[in-house]
């Protein structure tokens, strides 16, 4: 289907996170990196909303919710400390950071704040240790463009990373807090961005801008986009945590389509003559002694596991549960969603896609009996413990009126193929408090002054100037300012004399392939991509060997690039052993240079070549091979 | 008059003229420049030229003072809406708990309008932040003094045990008591003197994460202390804290044996040349120790007064001896020393030692290690200071040997009274063993 984006009145606000490159964290002195393995040791914590907080939602479901999650946290003594454990006050907000955003609004023409306030933003969900995010404004306004229209920006932020998500069972979350304090710095765009491709192309922007002032992470995950998303009538959306930019289009376009069905959905609802009064005093029913006998699998192990099994009608509500919004998410969908967060159920089962999942047509007849539900009626169903069902289908009644009424205000995740799916309500913005252990910190003239004179190039400059400097062609020079690896190019075509179109090639076309391929290369260092352009201006190691090397460095990460050339057989040989090797060859084909002179070195080069393919160099070979042969028929003359 | 707390020199006139206040939305012209937002109160500390403003997002900036800015007032302040949610019940049939404030943070909310925290120690505010209480016990609180610990004297100990005393008195299963964390430790052992023959169990608690934020141990450490009032064999003064980082165990400890070790984190408070008496896990006492007092035993009797006149004095290199004279000057009546090693300090000290004693002044030996026990008997110095009249004080620590000292003085009516007391093994200050796995930080 087609949509019509400026029809629908589709408006678009970005929010692009991106990790900095600094020395150490926001607040204390860890170094900004991730551990592999193991944690050293692990703590237990729960989250308790503080009071205020607990005005906003449904506070008794908020507070269950919490009650019963315990957050489970892993550390290592390299990456964290006492304050990324919230068991010592941060210090002083890191001014390295601190220029690093100043630095991107003055090239994005935003107006720093005269002091720099750190606040606390209250999120619960166990990724901070301590039960706030600390966040502060930096600049506000500015504007970029793209393809010759502007968008505005409405506030950068400087922000510490939140803790990463490992696993989640039961009411347990497993956190790890290594990239818990890595400053990021947060640009939040107007929500003027009318279509999903224009939303992939801001974001684009924004991400090459920041990657100009050469002080930015690279890698999974460091850069993080959030979205707001609305259409008229609909509700304005917040989407969060989408990692690939590409796939910001497909997120936008996505959700326009979601929201557009769903007011469709209210449209129908309304037109089979559905009233809000109809469904407020809806009680769920004790089903269980229906299904004593079932051969769903699904209920069964609810029911020896002592659970229940709970129904709730929704009357004229037949064939919407199971109506598409978008790709793989139906009504029905958006419900489970709603009954997993709120009572913890494994999902619903609903008359839409029933009979199914081993429940018979006589089971479904029973359960619409018994909840008196009328053709056209829906019914969900739900299994677990009692309370926790009774929880979950008052919140998918909930969901309900909501569909009735629309689309509703909402936080949303990104799932890999671009839906999305509930978190939780969106939060108003009455969450944030003052940081009181840090002190405000004043921009003075002086350093905006300091700054301004060292300001980067803005990519369009950068472009053209690698064109010219280092001969690039416009489409790979386009390709490097688009990388991660932009600073690290330049640094190793000024540093080393090795071809730049050669490195460029290799750390973008090279590395995009190996990672279609599957090959990891997020986690090849830059220190490994040095060695590898300075091993081959050394001419220890061939162009070719390029990729193999890449892949193998892929999978050990904490190896050499020389240690890749030596595991994968690639390293060169040295001269000496290179003309044992030819002359050897020679000797073998003896017969052959007696019979044809200086004639027989095209077979002899192809003979000798592919016993040393990769571990020597043509031209060197031939080289050798030439002296060897005329000194050798000097040899046979004499 | 407008509030403008914080506010000072030309911005607070500027902000007078414009007649806006604290909270108000306020819009800031300057430079071509405008900003919108709520005017919030400034930090005392902080400098006198910038104006701190909360825009319509949430956050704060501040905007810098200059004599062309123009402010407006767009509305008035909101007043910030609390809703306390629902009151759980309160069951009967459970043990009765008190609980007494003395100050600190230990159930709070935030006014998200200007930031500021406010206390909450009513039963209700009590109630509504920890919910779990009700199910626990019958609580009832009480206010006695709002104070930084650092700002707790003597005679508020005092004014504790009087207090604990009215609430066993009136019924009370179990006392606890909220308390700023810095001085907790002095509180505790205070009470452990003069609370004699007590026969409920009475439970000093504290924070080290101030209870506005989610992570606060506040909560957890609050439920520990009620369940350990409600449900402990013991009848001692303990101190609840979090025994680890994790909030999944409160420990309990002696209130003679503990010290607080650490200046922010959760498990800051250690007992000292002991294991801690007890844990709360789950919501269940488990017993560590297995001398301790039975609840229920005897009637109270209150011995709260307290002498102030005694000092404790660490010894270091390069110490002046004349300090200790001047001590003796002043009408001090005892000396706690916290030597070096096994109980010594440099015999420069002697000639002022001997006279202290002389003039009627207890001079008590600790150690600054900690950990361990004095022994005067190893080294000459140690011989030399017992003979000229120092009171070896064994595996006690040097922060309750000065409360005890103040406390023995008080309620002795002589030295000889007093020194006898200084012996005796009141409330689990001694321990006659110190066991392999207690010798460690």
């Amino acid at each position: 289907m087609k949509i019509d984006y400026e029809a629908i009145g589709l408006k678009v606000g970005l929010e692009v996170h991106q990790e900095l490159d600094t020395r150490h964290k926001l607040f204390c002195h860890c170094p900004p990196k991730l551990f592999r393995g193991e944690p050293e040791y692990t703590f237990v914590r729960r989250l308790r909303p503080s009071q205020s907080e607990l005005g906003e939602v449904d506070p008794a479901a908020l507070f269950e919710f919490l009650k019963g999650k315990t957050i489970v946290y892993e550390a290592n003594r390299e990456t964290s400390c006492l304050v990324e454990m919230d068991e010592e006050p941060p210090g002083p907000l890191n001014d390295e950071a601190l220029d690093i955003c100043l630095t991107f609004a003055l090239m994005v023409g935003a107006q720093p704040v005269d002091e720099v306030h750190v606040m606390r933003k209250i999120v619960v969900d166990g990724s901070n240790t301590t039960g706030f995010q600390r966040t502060c404004v930096v600049a506000l306004g500015g504007e970029i463009e793209v393809e010759g229209k502007r968008i505005h920006l409405e506030q950068i932020c400087l922000e510490e990373d939140a803790a990463r998500k490992i696993a989640e069972e039961g009411g347990v979350v497993r956190y790890r807090i290594d990239r818990l304090g890595i400053p990021l710095i947060e640009v939040t765009t107007a929500p003027e961005i009318g279509s999903p491709s224009e939303a992939r192309k801001v974001a684009h922007a924004i991400g090459r801008i920041l990657r100009a002032t050469g002080r930015v992470r690279r890698g999974l995950g460091t850069i993080r986009q959030d979205l707001n998303i609305s259409i008229r009538g609909g509700a304005l959306i917040e989407i969060k945590g989408v990692q690939e930019l590409d796939l910001v289009e497909k997120v936008v376009e996505y959700e326009a389509m979601r929201q557009l069905r769903l007011l469709e959905i209210a449209e129908e609802l309304r037109s089979r003559g559905l009233k809000p009064e109809d469904l407020e005093d809806l009680e769920p029913v004790d089903v269980s002694d229906l299904f004593r006998e079932t051969r769903c699998r699904i209920l069964r192990r609810e029911l020896k596991r002592k659970g229940r099994i709970y129904a709730l009608r929704l009357p004229r509500f037949g064939g919407l549960l199971g109506r598409e919004l978008c790709p793989g998410r139906r009504l029905g969908t958006e419900m489970a969603d709603r009954a997993k967060f709120w009572g913890g159920v494994e999902g619903i089962l609903h008359t839409d896609e029933l009979p199914g999942y081993d429940i018979t047509a006589e089971e479904v007849e029973a359960l619409r009996r018994r909840v008196d539900a009328e053709p056209g009626d829906a019914v969900v169903i739900v299994a677990g413990e009692a309370e926790r069902c009774r929880r979950a289908l008052k919140a998918v009644l909930e969901r309900a009126i909501e569909a009735l009424e629309g689309v509703p205000s909402e936080t949303r995740a990104a799932n890999p193929d671009g839906t999305t799916h509930y978190t939780r309500p969106r939060p108003g913005p009455a969450r944030m408090y003052p940081e009181t252990d840090v002190v405000s910190i004043p921009i003075t003239e002086e350093r905006l002054r300091r700054l301004r004179e060292n300001l980067p190039e803005m990519p369009e400059e950068k472009l053209r100037r690698f064109m010219e400097e280092y001969k690039l062609n416009e489409k790979l020079a386009r390709q490097i300012i688009d990388s991660e690896y932009t600073a690290l190019f330049e640094e190793i075509a000024r540093g080393l004399k090795v071809s730049p179109t050669l490195i460029a090639v290799t750390l973008t076309e090279t590395l995009k392939s190996l990672s279609r391929e599957g090959v990891r290369v997020d986690l090849i260092g830059d220190d490994a991509l040095r060695e590898i352009f300075k091993l081959i201006e050394e001419r220890a190691m061939m162009k070719e060997a390029i990729p193999d090397v890449l892949t193998w460095l892929a999978e050990h990460p904490d190896s050499t690039a020389r240690e890749a050339l030596r595991e994968l057989g690639l390293e060169l040989l040295p001269r000496e052993e290179l003309e044992a090797i030819i002359k050897a060859k020679i000797e073998e084909n003896i017969k052959l240079l007696k019979e044809r002179g200086q004639r027989p070195f095209g077979p002899l080069m192809g003979r000798v070549m592919s016993e040393v393919r990769g571990r020597a160099n043509p031209a060197e070979v031939q080289e050798i091979l030439r002296t060897l042969i005329s000194e050798r028929l000097k040899k046979l003359k004499s | 008059m407008p509030n403008l707390q914080g506010y000072r020199g030309p911005l607070r006139e500027l902000l007078e003229r414009s007649g806006v206040d604290i909270g108000d939305l306020i819009r800031v012209e300057k430079g071509g420049r405008i900003y919108e937002g709520y005017l919030m109160p400034r930090l005392e500390t902080a400098d006198e030229w910038h104006l701190v403003l909360k825009l319509r997002s949430g956050y704060n900036i501040g905007v810098a003072y200059e004599p062309s800015m123009r402010v407006t007032r767009l509305g008035a302040a909101v007043k910030p809406e609390f809703r306390p949610p629902p009151l759980p019940e309160q069951r009967s049939g459970l043990p009765k708990v008190s609980i007494i404030s003395t100050g600190g943070t230990i159930a709070s909310r935030v006014d998200y309008v200007t930031g500021g925290v406010h206390a909450a120690i009513s039963s209700r505010d009590l109630l509504s932040i920890v919910p779990e209480l009700a199910d626990i016990a019958l609580v009832e609180a009480d206010i006695l003094y709002s104070l930084f610990s650092e700002n707790i004297e003597a005679h508020h100990w005092s004014g504790m045990a009087r207090k604990v005393a009215d609430k066993i008195e009136a019924g009370a299963m179990g006392v606890v008591i909220t308390h700023g964390t810095d001085t907790m430790g002095y509180s505790a052992a205070a009470l452990s003197f003069a609370l004699r023959n007590l026969p409920v169990p009475v439970v000093f608690v504290g924070s080290q994460r101030s209870s506005d934020r989610p992570s606060s141990d506040a909560a957890t450490n609050l439920i520990g202390a009620v369940t350990a009032a409600a449900y402990a064999p013991f009848a001692e003064v303990v101190v609840a804290m979090h025994e680890t980082t994790s909030d999944t165990s409160i420990a309990l400890h002696r209130g003679t044996k503990v010290r607080k070790c650490h200046t922010s984190s959760r498990y800051a408070f250690r007992s000292v040349n002991a294991r801690p008496l007890a844990r709360v896990v789950k919501g269940r006492v488990e017993m560590i120790a297995e001398d301790y007092r039975p609840r229920g035993e005897g009637e109270l009797e209150l011995q709260d007064r307290f002498d102030e006149r005694v000092a404790l004095i660490k010894f270091h290199p390069g110490f002046n001896p004349a300090l200790i004279e001047w001590l003796v000057d002043e009408g001090y009546r005892g000396i706690i020393l916290e030597g070096t090693g096994l109980g010594h300090v440099s015999s420069k000290c002697y000639g002022p030692l001997r006279r202290a004693v002389k003039e009627g002044l207890i001079v008590g030996m600790t150690s600054q290690c900690l950990w361990g026990r004095v022994n005067m008997n190893v080294y000459t110095t140690g011989r030399e200071l017992q003979q000229i009249g120092v009171e070896p004080l064994g595996d006690m620590l040097p922060e309750t040997a000065l409360v005890k000292l103040m406390w023995a003085l008080g309620v002795s009516s002589s030295r000889e009274e007093a020194l006898e007391l200084m012996r005796r093994n009141i409330a689990g200050e001694y321990s006659d063993r110190t066991l392999y796995e207690e010798v460690r930080p």
